[in-house]
Parts: structure tokens; sequence; C-alpha cells
């Protein structure tokens, strides 16, 4: 039906694009594996990101990439705050309550980006967009390249960072023991903070690897969330690899679901996936825990 | 309670305050001026439509302040048109609200609603009431077949511009020696773009054009590569895109940046190919796109004086400005040979209008059961960073470059 090079470029196409949604579950599953909670605001967050990088292009004239610095702090600080003086405080303990503060959270700021931004649909355009990488039939997107190297860096960043520093240690032991943590002398909220704050810095970086060739309105994020649900789901609740080996999946498959079954049906091949791990394998594929 | 009686009285002396001001001025203000006659405008400024509204509000408003300082309308003693703008929030619920609230105001007449399902339900309402409503945009053709004896559409609808687009095609097609054959539809999947889609699969063939394949996808798309990719197999000679702003600017990345290029790229009420923005922000990928879709006169010198003062304000054109502007001139020119602000008597010199003072590429108007049969959509194509029209030649401003490429 389609030539074998079609085929190939479409299961590349899905690995390069899957490498970000790795990233963004990246963030999602973080945040789930320590708090324990479901970020409803992920998404949000992710908008929120995406124009902080179309207005740093358009009004200060930075380079996407260039941002990635400065976004990351900043989105970790705006991490760090939110979940240290909004969601923490305001959910009392409960992490019933938390799911609907976040729920409540990305109502409000996809509407204060609505109001502040407009409906409008905005895209940058820099001088490498349309850059290419020539390999032999394929022509491959130079920013989607970026944007594998770029989730694979962040990954290994965090991997190193939860396996080597005392602050992934003390983020560890939270995930695993909550109260055995606060005995041991571990500021539980602090760590919460920082582990929010690190899911918020994760999309920032996501956010500057899909500027250069996507657009930003309003309601982008969630396009891109439920997808990080399916990920987190398949790759395990809380694994940072299971994240990025599920992201490639995802992303393979809703290539060649788009290819072979049209792109409004693209999307079957995820959510099948993601009954069928439900039913057979409930952990995902890296979920250790029970 | 005490704070409600308080309040009531207050209301009660506010009221009365005013209405005694009323009984005592009258001699002194009437006296000087006719009566404004109070005109609804309808447009979505918030929420997802905010940029077309904004487009139709500045053209309503240029409109209104025109009639006004060439005198008002001189059958009622030169009175004055007073606007009564109201936010359709980009939702139908939104848009009956706002009709509701133009008829307590006591408007003679509604112009605008831009979105389909905002002028369905808009002018509906208005019909009980025998509002006359002017539609400026929505081209479901479900807006003229209810039967409504209120409602007018000034502007073609998907009948006329999906006959028009076929036409135009194929006209240019030939004029060019036939160079295209082969199509690929790229249409999103909800009814617009697949009744689009459906339409051209079952006429295109009748011209001696072969359908390749049509391709649905969703809005949002997140990526089209894949979507270049099967059109970069197929190699179609033209690819007619049906699609919203984000996804028409992402395929006509993708397929720069996959070096997909076809002998021309024709589009059909794109919401982007004929819109300023996006050639601005991407002239590469937007150069030599067609779109049939409406647009103002280019030969009608009355557009570049709007659009310079359109620009003085600091706002962006696009065709909802001279479309409002014109059906505001549409319905003063109603007003004035009804010799009144009658709603039956303005309804019935709409029906029998033959008004040709517009700003658009249409004919005399004519409506035929509330449709405009002088109206027709125009095939732009986006040339050296510049929307021009191309065909019919009666208003073209510039010749069509296709085939694009050999």
């Amino acid at each position: 039906m389609y030539s074998p090079a079609i085929v190939a470029e479409a299961m590349l196409n899905g690995l390069l694009t899957g490498a970000v949604y790795a990233l963004i579950a990246l963030g999602l599953t973080l945040v789930y594996g320590v708090l324990h909670i479901i970020n409803f605001a992920h998404g949000a967050f992710l908008t929120c990101a995406m124009f902080a990088v179309w207005a740093a292009h358009s009004v200060l004239g930075l380079d996407p990439y260039l941002a990635i610095l400065p976004l990351t702090l900043i989105f970790f600080a705006i991490g760090y705050g939110v979940q240290r003086f909004v969601i923490g405080p305001a959910s009392h303990g409960d992490d019933g309550n938390i799911l609907l503060v976040t729920l409540g959270l990305s109502i409000v700021i996809e509407n204060a980006l609505l109001a502040v931004f407009r409906s409008d649909t905005r895209s940058l355009s820099t001088d490498y967009s349309f850059n290419v990488v020539e390999l032999g039939p394929l022509l491959i997107s130079q920013a989607r390249l970026f944007g594998l190297a770029g989730a694979l860096v962040v990954t290994g960043l965090l991997w190193l960072l939860l396996a080597r520093t005392d602050t992934g240690k003390a983020i560890r032991a939270v995930a695993k023991e909550k109260l055995g943590a606060s005995l041991v002398g571990i500021d539980v909220r602090h760590v919460y903070a920082v582990t929010f704050g690190i899911g918020c810095a994760t999309l920032a970086v996501a956010a500057c690897l899909l500027m250069p060739t996507f657009y930003v309105n309003p309601r982008v994020g969630g396009a891109f969330v439920l997808v990080a649900f399916t990920i987190v789901v398949l790759g395990g609740m809380g694994s940072i690899p299971g994240a990025l080996a599920g992201g490639l999946v995802i992303g393979v498959v809703e290539s060649l679901c788009g290819l072979f079954l049209g792109e409004s049906l693209g999307q079957i091949g995820i959510f099948l996936i993601f009954i069928l791990v439900l039913l057979f394998r409930p952990t995902g594929l890296f979920g250790a825990r029970a | 309670m005490k704070l409600t009686a308080e309040l009531n009285r207050r209301t009660i002396l506010k009221g009365g305050t005013t209405a005694l001001a009323m009984i005592a001025a009258p001699s002194v203000l009437r006296g000087a001026e006719p009566k404004p006659i109070k005109i609804g405008i309808l447009q979505p400024v918030t929420g997802a439509l905010a940029m077309d509204g904004e487009f139709g509000r500045i053209g309503a408003e240029l409109g209104i302040a025109d009639i006004n300082a060439a005198g008002g309308i001189k059958a009622l003693g030169g009175a004055k048109f007073e606007m009564v703008f109201g936010d359709a929030r980009s939702n139908p619920e939104a848009g009956v609200q706002e009709v509701e609230r133009m008829q307590g105001e006591g408007v003679a007449a509604i112009v605008g609603g831009f979105a389909s399902p905002i002028c369905l339900a808009a002018s509906q309402a208005a019909a009980r009431y025998d509002l006359p409503y002017i539609v400026d945009v929505g081209v479901s053709d479900q807006i003229i077949q209810r039967g409504l004896k209120n409602t007018f559409r000034f502007a073609p609808g998907f009948a006329i511009c999906t006959r028009a687009a076929i036409d135009n095609l194929v006209r240019i097609n030939e004029a060019a020696g036939k160079p295209a054959r082969t199509v690929a539809l790229v249409h999103e999947d909800g009814l617009f773009g697949s009744g689009l889609a459906k339409l051209m699969a079952t006429e295109l063939p009748k011209h001696g054009f072969e359908i390749l394949e049509t391709i649905a996808i969703p809005t949002p798309s997140r990526d089209l590569s894949n979507v270049t990719l099967r059109l970069r197999s197929l190699n179609p000679d033209l690819v007619i895109p049906s699609t919203y702003y984000g996804e028409t600017v992402l395929l006509a990345r993708t397929m720069q940046q996959q070096r997909v290029r076809p002998k021309g790229v024709y589009s059909v009420l794109n919401g982007a190919a004929s819109n300023m923005r996006f050639v601005k922000e991407f002239p590469e990928a937007a150069d030599k796109i067609m779109d049939c879709n409406h647009w103002h006169d280019p030969r009608n010198p009355k557009n570049a004086d709007l659009r310079k003062r359109v620009d003085a304000a600091g706002k962006q054109w696009n065709y909802n400005t001279p479309l409002n502007y014109s059906c505001v001139a549409l319905l003063a020119d109603a007003i004035e040979r009804a010799g009144s602000a009658d709603r039956a008597k303005i309804i019935e010199a709409l029906a029998s209008s033959t008004f040709a003072g517009h700003l658009m590429p249409y004919g005399p108007t004519k409506f035929v059961d509330g449709q405009n049969q002088g109206a027709a959509p125009v095939s732009t194509q986006v040339q050296d960073g510049v929307i021009k029209v191309v065909f019919p030649e009666a208003f073209s401003d510039a010749k069509p470059v296709f085939p694009v490429r050999a």
C-alpha cells in the first residue's frame, strides 16, 4: 500500500513526535509518583510555557532554544510556588481535594490566557524552522531531531538527579514513605514543591522544543496532555524510563495509525493501548508498584 | 432586609429623577434633531471567534460613522444611526441573549453574526419580533432555507461559494492549458470540511479531474508530517485544503519543509489562505496559495480609503470589514427607500433592494428567498506577500500564477 520508505519515515516521525510526548509525560509521572496526585493543570502549564516561549521570541527576540535555560528556571519557580502556596494549603491533606484544585487551576489558567492573549492561534518563525536533515531518501525535520535530543538529555538529567543527589534521595524517600521521610528530618512540603517545580520545568523545555514548528492558542495544551496521561499509564505510573519508552511507543503507534487509518482515526491506536494496558497490565510496562 | 429596602428606595429615587428629567427636557432636546435610529451590531468579539468578530465590528462602526457623516437618513430628516453593540461571545446562546437585549433597546434592525451557528440562532430570535436581520458571513445554507421573512444574507453562501470555486478552478486551469489533472483533498473532519470535500469529490471528476485521495484531519492536529508524506508519495498536481487557520498553517509549513511542491494549492473558504496574518508571518509557506473566499473588490477605490482608516486605527484588515461596512450601507439604503424605521417597511425595502453602492465584488443586490443573488466569492492568490484577486477578471488586480511549477 505504501512504499517501505514512507512507512519508515512515518515511524521515524512517530519516534520524534513521541520524544516530545515523553518529555511532557515525564513531569506528569514524576508528580504522580511523588505526590500521588493526578495533575489536571499539566496541560494548562504547558500552554503557559508555550505562550512564554512565543512572547520571549516575539517581544524580546529570544531564540526558542536559548529560552530553555531562563524559562526552565522561571517555570521551576512557578511550579514550586504553586505547589507550596496554592495546591498544598488548599488541599488540606486530602488527595481528592488536590484533584479538584488542579482541575480548578487549569480552568483559571486557561481563561487567564484567553483574557490576555485572546483566542488567536499564534506561531513563531525562525530561520531554521524549515531546515531538514537529509538521510538518504528521508527528510528529517531538524527541529524534531533537537526535540528528540532534548527529551533524551532531560530524561538522563532527571534520572541522575533522582539517583545521585541528596534532593533526589529525599524525593524518592518521600515518594516511598511520607511519614518516615518526615521522621528522619526531610521537609516534606519542600520536597513536594520541588517535585512540582521540576514537573513544570520539564514542560518549559518541552515548550521550547515544540514552538519552532508548532503553534499555540489557549486550548492547545489539552491536545498533548491526554496523550501524556496514556503514556504515564503505559509506562507505569511514576516511572521515568517508562515515560520515555511509553512516549516513543505512543508516538510510533499514533503515526502508523494515522498513516494507515487516516489522521482522524490516528488516536484510536493510542486509546486502544490505554484500555489494553489497564486490562492486562495495570502497573504498566515499567511499573513495579502493585 | 433593611439594606434591600434602602436599595429599592434609591433605585426608585434614581428612576424618578431620570423620568422627571425626561419630562422636563424633551422640548429642548427633541426639537433640535430627529430621533436617532438604533441599529444592532452583533459580532463575537470574545471567545474562539474574537479575531473575526473584531474585523466585522470595525467595518460596521466605520459604516455607521460614514452614514452619519453624510447627513444620516435624509428621508427621516437626517436621522442618525446609533449603534447598539452586542457581543455574541462565540456561541449561539449568547447571540440570542444579545438579540433579546437589542429588542429591549428598540433597534430597527440587526447586522452581523459571523459564524453560521450564531447567525442561525440570532436570526431565528429576531424573527419572533419581525426584526430585520442582515447576515454578514455565515455560509451555512440552512440560514436562508427556513423561510424566515426577516433574514437576508448579503454575502454568498456555501452553495454559491463551492459552485464558484469549482468553476473558477476549471477556468483557471483551462486558461493555463490544463496543466493540473490529479487532486488530493485535505479536509478537517467536522461538518464544514467534510461537506466541502464530499462535494469536491463528486463535482471535480465531472470536469476531468482525478481525485487521488481524500485525507481527513482532526482539529486541532498536533502534527501533519504523515499527511505530507502521503502527499509526497501521491504527488498530486493540486492540493485542495479545507481546514481552519492552525492546521492550514501547519500543513503549508510542513509541505514547505518536506519539499512537497504541487502545481498549485487551491483552497476553498479556508481559514488561513486569505488571512493577512498568515501571509505576514510565513511569507514563504503562504506564497502562491490560492483561495476561493469572500474578499473585497480591489478595483473599488473606496476600499483603499477604508483600509487606510482601518490601518490608522491600528486594526487588521480582513474581508469581514468591507463586508460589514457594506451590510450597514445596504440597511441605510433600505431605510432611506422605506422612508421609515418601521420594521415591516424595512423588510419590504430590503426584499426589493437593488443596492449597488457596496465594496464587495458583487453585482447589484437582488434578494431571492433572503439570499443575495448578486453575491459571489472570488479566487485570491498570495503573490509576493500580498493577497491579490486573480479571478474572475472583472474584479481581478493580478493574473493567476498557475501552474506554480511546471
